[in-house]
């Protein structure tokens, strides 16, 4: 039964990020982008990743998704319905991804992982929380600076006329 | 399903049609997104190895530092992006080779 749901997870994941990359229509393409990331939500949820799936459909489908689909929005003029978009390059693209697939693919394959058994933790909320205000206390306040200037960054940016 | 290189698997397509994207699209929000697969496919990569590498929770640390980076980009980026189409009026990356116009 997992074994199905499983697979199924993965077939929505690489099937929608197929079409997010290879769909004509931007604004199909963020939809599809919004079917991979809740596949990969669900392959967090089989990782024993319970926390870190909450704050992927938080962060990526609440904030990252929604600000794509304002900026598609805003960079088109809603009269005019070709959405600027093309693609270039495609079959040498497809050629030089599909080698590089492939290299990535044989080194996965032809490796000896290590994989050390372990029981499934109750939560990870607890432990994720101890590392951050213990052991990764200074990126932890950096990344809260860089994301203040990020803001900031933005807003400023964005603003019609300084 | 429980094997490590399924994950890996999954995740090296995911990048890779990333790249894809990167390297074919020509617009800019177009490009945004498939680093966001990129993304996506490092941070099932980070989880894949926590679990598999006896349930070290650094991994998890790092995936959370990830996202809070991808945030970050993604607003700067649509910031650049909306003021690119209000300078050129296109959002294709390739038009846009000058500073200033």
């Amino acid at each position: 039964m997992s074994d199905i749901a499983f697979w199924v997870i993965v077939g929505i994941t690489v099937g929608s990020s197929f079409m997010v990359v290879q769909s004509k229509s931007l604004l199909y393409s963020a939809y599809a982008l919004l079917f991979t990331f809740i596949g990969v939500t669900g392959l967090y949820i089989f990782l024993w990743a319970d926390f870190l799936a909450v704050v992927q459909v938080v962060v990526y489908v609440g904030g990252i998704l929604v600000l794509i689909i304002f900026g598609i929005m805003l960079t088109n003029k809603i009269t005019s319905v070709n959405i600027s978009h093309t693609s270039m390059q495609k079959s040498m693209g497809a050629v030089v991804v599909i080698a590089f697939m492939g290299l990535l693919g044989y080194m996965i394959l032809s490796t000896p992982w290590l994989v050390l058994s372990n029981a499934e933790p109750s939560d990870t909320t607890s432990a994720i929380g101890r590392l951050l205000l213990m052991d990764y206390l200074l990126p932890f306040e950096a990344v809260s600076l860089l994301l203040l200037g990020a803001l900031i960054g933005a807003t400023t940016l964005s603003r019609k006329d300084t | 399903m429980d094997s490590l290189v399924n994950y890996l698997l999954v995740s090296s397509i995911l990048f890779s049609l990333g790249l894809y994207g990167v390297v074919t699209r020509r617009n800019g929000v177009a490009v945004l997104m498939s680093i966001e697969l990129i993304l996506n496919a490092a941070n099932i990569n980070f989880l894949a190895f926590a679990r598999f590498g006896g349930m070290n929770m650094t991994g998890h640390v790092y995936a959370l530092f990830v996202i809070v980076l991808a945030a970050a980009e993604a607003a700067v980026a649509l910031a650049i992006i909306i003021n690119i189409f209000n300078n050129f009026n296109t959002i294709n990356i390739d038009d846009v080779s000058e500073l200033k116009q």
